[in-house]
């Protein structure tokens, strides 16, 4: 019964999509992909304007709606590890600071705060030309924000160089929980880490003729009153104002991850912990966090990917991620409603599917091993 | 008097301390209160530097003073206890009491003192703070929309309607205390959608679905009646031939003249918007995601490998995609897969969308409370003798629910934080009524009122929809 019922809706619905299509005139096919798009997009990671196709306008929106969520990411991350750590604290100020925070950021809807953020208070930031310099080489301004490039000279020597720094202290690490099993002697793992990774890209500036230099944004006038910056990395207002508002909001729910995992690892847990004689620095380390990990995880995987598909609201303030470009102009344009919007899903789809595959894998890797 | 060792405050010289340590403390509150309410720098003799810093380093000292363990008064221990319990504590809380400070002034003045009132047009805001004129003047329009002044009372009544008839739960006596659920799931939706049809739009009482939605109703409560083991075919059978019925042979074209309610005028969807749009999508959405997350739910541990897949299917596919891309689909996809004579009202294809978007949500989260059941307690129901449906109804699901009241409390927040999104079809709630005065001519540059205004709104809701929750959450809970 459920088969046919299943199979008579899907043949009603791709007998009146066809239908449809014949009456406008709209033939099916992903073909445009390779045609030429003839627009142009504002912000782009890879080199693209109108004479590109739409398969590259497609990896345009797709790289733009990935980069705001890598940013986004890490910085909900930090902030909502902090905060749900400070929420936790005993310190009676800063529990209910952090309160005020979550509580506050979480009942407003994020696309109001995308709106907020970026037609009220960016607009209140300085013109290019009245812009004060941070710490006297970036600008913020109404046009967005001005750091300063990295220009490398051998560049390779110096990738190479904090390449080695991490398998040495991968192999350090190795050795010394091997140092710790057999023989019981500490290795101060942290320090020699850090000294690792200090050294030797100082070193590739040294001896190996790696030079750094900044490309600083210079103030320009293109015409009586506007001026723009030349030179540099500009980031356009709508990926500041889109960006903060995805980690401000997301870093709520991370934070009440993080402090829903680090309740629930047991009180007995420490005080065992420390009856054994561990320090509260191992105590953290080797009993509380692996298992509020546990805990913290797949909740936070979800927030991540809540993170990425809510970056989709880009389109509200029309930075140029994927629902944009691909579902809005190229959409506009070609008139292939079905194509364009089936393969905007598929590819949110496969995006969250891999991300919690690998969220997954990492879980059972992690899981208790019951008996 | 011992002798006072100043890098050691110790119990023997407490109220040396004591007096000298909440004296630093009080200077250096005293300095910031005063620079931030009457912009007054006491140290301005300083170096600017160093008088930006002082008062969190005579702050410090003073509470390093002050931090004495058990000195045996009271206050000072709690004090001691909360927010002074080391060097770190004790830096991070006089930063936050200086931030508080700091920030009350500008926000006080932003919202109150500086901000105007009266008038009503933009002339009267000349000064530094906000313009609540600009709402005052929008009220209307960020309230209904594009909803006709005069005929506004409508929405006001059916929703006061609504609220009075939802409220019946609490007034219901023991006697009627068990038809509630029946109520609440069938008959309350239907009299919300009868009030938004023919009140709030002035449709006509008779219209194209009205025979589909009798007849189905009229098939459900005879279906009560049916004995279970025909039930399968009655379904199959009796709502269809009703519709028949009541198309063909019962109501006239001139009944569905005669039932257009006279005076009320016709407003199309397209001019519904404001807050009251939010009011009537969420509702809607709550109402229908709820069901059908659980028939999902159900579906995704059935013992039928096609239902079971279909159910994962569709709530992982659902899952998976942004809201914004589903209402893009039901703009512009979904159209094309139906006759081309047929149309669905862009709020209903929006409601649709939604509803079958938190539907995979709501599925998910009560899948979590199916799981977290005991097996034995579905057992002991199979052993009772119960069906599938007396088991789930009576045993499981009532226990399953009560787990998850805070999981799907979050999913109805997410709902009503998502209504805003509607935008991309071209509704326009309260966020999208902001973004239209934002562009107004007369009324520009007054973006940051409006959404601080919208922000407020949204925050009560969620703000009182999440205390609610929890208070449900104590209220039904159980011992294991």
């Amino acid at each position: 019964m459920t088969v046919i019922a299943v199979i008579l809706v899907f043949g009603f619905f791709t007998y009146n999509a066809q239908i449809n299509m014949e009456n406008r005139g709209i033939d099916f096919g992903y073909g445009f992909l390779s045609q030429e798009s003839s627009f142009d997009v504002q912000f782009s990671l890879i080199e693209y304007d109108g004479s590109h196709s739409y398969f590259r306008a497609y990896l345009v929106g797709l790289l733009n709606t990935i980069l705001v969520s890598v940013i986004g990411i890490i910085f909900a991350t930090i902030l909502g590890v902090l905060v749900g750590i400070a929420r936790l604290s005993p310190n009676y100020l800063i529990n209910k600071f952090a309160a005020f925070y979550v509580e506050f950021f979480r009942n407003i809807p994020l696309l109001l705060q995308i709106f907020f953020w970026y037609f009220a208070a960016l607009r209140a930031l300085p013109l290019p030309q009245d812009a004060e310099a941070m710490f006297g080489i970036s600008f913020l301004t109404i046009k967005g924000l001005y750091v300063p490039a990295f220009i490398w000279q051998n560049f390779n020597i110096f990738f190479y160089s904090v390449v080695a720094a991490i398998i040495a202290i991968i192999v350090i690490r190795v050795r010394a929980k091997k140092l710790q099993e057999t023989q019981g002697k500490q290795t101060p793992v942290l320090l020699i880490s850090i000294g690792l990774i200090l050294i030797l890209p100082i070193l590739s500036f040294l001896i190996g003729g790696v030079r750094l230099s900044f490309e600083v944004p210079v103030l320009k006038q293109l015409a009586t009153t506007s001026f723009i910056y030349e030179g540099g990395v500009s980031l356009p207002p709508e990926l500041i104002a889109l960006a903060l508002s995805l980690s401000l909001y997301t870093a709520t729910f991370i934070a009440e991850c993080v402090r829903a995992g680090i309740q629930g690892v047991g009180k007995g847990q420490k005080e065992a912990a420390a009856s054994i004689g561990l320090t509260p620095n191992q105590v953290l380390k080797l009993v509380v966090m692996p298992q509020a990990l546990r805990i913290i995880i797949p909740p936070t995987t979800n927030q991540y990917l809540n993170l990425t598909k809510n970056s989709s609201l880009a389109a509200a303030i029309a930075y140029p991620d994927l629902v944009l470009v691909f579902a809005g102009t190229a959409l506009m344009q070609t008139g292939k409603a079905i194509e364009i919007v089936s393969i905007t899903m598929f590819t949110y789809l496969s995006l969250s599917i891999s991300i919690s595959i690998l969220m997954n894998w990492y879980n059972k890797k992690i899981a208790i091993t019951e008996k | 008097m011992s002798k006072i060792n100043f890098l050691k405050p110790d119990k023997s010289n407490l109220y040396t301390f004591l007096y000298l340590g909440s004296f630093l403390f009080f200077i250096s509150v005293l300095d910031v209160l005063l620079n931030s309410f009457f912009s007054l720098n006491i140290t301005g003799f300083l170096p600017g530097f160093l008088s930006f810093l002082l008062p969190l380093i005579l702050g410090f000292i003073g509470l390093y003073f002050i931090r004495i363990e058990l000195s045996g008064i009271k206050q000072l221990d709690l004090l001691n206890k909360h927010i002074n319990t080391n060097n770190f504590n004790a830096i991070l809380s006089l930063l936050i009491i200086f931030v508080i400070l700091k920030s009350i002034p500008p926000i006080l003045s932003w919202f109150f003192v500086d901000a105007s009132f009266a008038g009503d047009s933009k002339d009267v805001c000349t000064g530094s703070g906000a313009c609540w004129t600009y709402i005052k003047v929008w009220i209307r329009r960020f309230m209904y929309g594009m909803y006709p002044n005069g005929e506004q009372w409508r929405i006001n009544l059916s929703f006061i309607a609504l609220a009075l008839l939802g409220s019946v739960g609490y007034f219901a006596t023991d006697k009627f205390k068990k038809y509630l659920t029946l109520y609440y799931v069938v008959i309350y939706p239907f009299i919300a959608f009868l009030f938004i049809f023919f009140f709030i739009s002035g449709g006509p009482v008779f219209f194209d679905f009205s025979y589909g939605i009798i007849a189905a109703i009229l098939s459900i409560i005879i279906g009560f009646f049916i004995p279970s083991k025909f039930k399968f075919y009655y379904f199959l059978i009796v709502p269809l031939s009703l519709y028949v019925l009541l198309k063909y042979f019962v109501f006239y074209e001139e009944f569905i003249e005669l039932g257009k309610l006279d005076g009320l005028n016709w407003v199309e969807t397209g001019a519904w918007g404001g807050l009251s749009l939010t009011f009537i999508i969420s509702f809607f959405c709550l109402i229908f995601c709820f069901p059908i997350g659980m028939a999902f739910a159900l579906g995704r541990r059935s013992g039928f490998p096609l239902i079971r897949y279909i159910s994962i299917g569709f709530i992982e596919f659902w899952r998976g995609v942004p809201l914004i891309t589903v209402l893009f689909m039901s703009a512009v996809m979904f159209p094309m897969f139906l006759p081309a004579d047929f149309f669905i009202d862009k709020l209903v294809r929006c409601i649709i969308a939604i509803s079958l978007f938190e539907a995979a949500y709501v599925a998910e989260v009560i899948r979590g409370g199916l799981q977290a059941l005991p097996r034995g307690q579905y057992e002991a129901a199979k052993s009772l003798g119960m069906g599938y449906w007396r088991m789930h109804i009576f045993v499981i699901l009532p226990q399953a629910l009560k787990l998850v009241i805070p999981g799907i409390a979050n999913t109805f927040l997410a709902l009503v934080k998502d209504t805003p999104l509607i935008f991309v079809v071209g509704l326009l709630e309260i966020v999208g009524m902001l973004n239209l005065a934002k562009t107004n001519p007369e009324w520009l540059g007054f973006a940051m009122e409006g959404y601080v205004f919208a922000a407020i709104i949204f925050w009560i809701i969620c703000y009182a929809m999440s205390k609610y929750s929890y208070n449900l959450e104590q209220k039904y809970k159980t011992d294991r």
